[in-house]
């Protein structure tokens, strides 16, 4: 970790990563989406509208595991002071709150012909709506700090204090009696047949690997703009 | 009731989403980085 927190090598790395990130990272979501779509068979009793899986499900992962990384950011900025972990958050938050919103989008489409409705109020819409709306918190908190040239600092606090509400969206199928379908996926297997479950990993790590190469990106292009400001800031003081 | 509108909606929102992102990212990347450039060649 503290190996990057040179901003020269770490973009030695992020500038080939980006590429390689976009390239496999779509041929693998493509792969995935084109497979879930006309490859594998309806499911018994959701009949064609489980195919949705394929891009609610690493949606939802990829909302989670951004709040994730921005704890994680706002961790290393605070114990460690490392000096990419605050362009980390910034970084990821626009690309965690995308994919949030399409997993309540998606969620919601799901959600019509299976449930008869297109919202609930239950456990883990709301918890995932809540999500949502940190996210836009977040965003807005960076922004200003960075323009009132804070360092980063609130914004890492309500990184770290956001994230309770990650265990509350993964238990929340469990802690209420909710609408939404309890865990069907875990480290020790799955309930999904194998002819329906095979393109999901391929969505997972396509969407995931899509997901850095956006982070990356944003991160790059901060460091540039930081270029630029300490240059204009120097050639001003001479 | 017909499911592949639902599909098909859920799809293209994906789609369009990670597209814009990805477009978004890379043109702020872009443009970050050529004025970086230029600045350094001015000097």
């Amino acid at each position: 970790m503290h190996a990057l927190a040179n901003p020269a090598r770490f973009l030695r790395i992020a500038r080939p990563a980006t590429g390689w990130s976009l390239a496999i990272g779509f041929l693998l979501a493509m792969a995935g989406m084109v497979g879930g779509l006309t490859l594998t068979p309806p499911d018994y009793l959701q009949g064609e509208t489980v195919r949705i899986m394929y891009v609610h499900v690493p949606a939802a992962w990829l909302g989670m595991a951004g709040w994730a990384g921005i704890a994680a950011a706002a961790l290393s900025q605070i114990v460690w002071r490392h000096p990419l972990a605050a362009v980390a958050g910034r970084a990821i938050a626009p690309c965690g709150a995308t994919f949030t919103g399409i997993c309540l989008l998606t969620g919601s489409i799901w959600g019509r012909p299976t449930w008869g409705t297109w919202w609930e109020w239950d456990g883990r819409l709301t918890s995932m709506l809540v999500l949502f709306f940190l996210y836009l918190g977040y965003i807005a908190l960076a922004a200003a700090e960075k323009e009132r040239g804070g360092e980063g600092r609130i914004a890492a606090i309500f990184g770290l204090v956001g994230a309770i509400n990650l265990p509350i969206i993964h238990y929340s199928v469990l802690w209420w009696r909710t609408l939404h379908q309890g865990q069907s996926i875990s480290i020790s297997g799955s309930t999904i047949a194998p002819s329906i479950l095979w393109p999901l990993p391929l969505t997972f790590f396509g969407f995931t690997l899509l997901f850095a190469a956006a982070v990356l990106m944003r991160m790059r292009a901060e460091l540039a703009r930081a270029r630029v400001e300490a240059r204009l800031r120097r050639s001003a003081a001479e | 009731m017909n499911p592949w509108p639902f599909v098909i909606a859920a799809y293209a929102i994906a789609l369009i989403a990670t597209a814009g992102l990805l477009l978004a990212s890379f043109a702020s990347m872009n443009r970050a980085e050529a004025d970086a450039e230029s600045l350094r060649d001015r000097k």
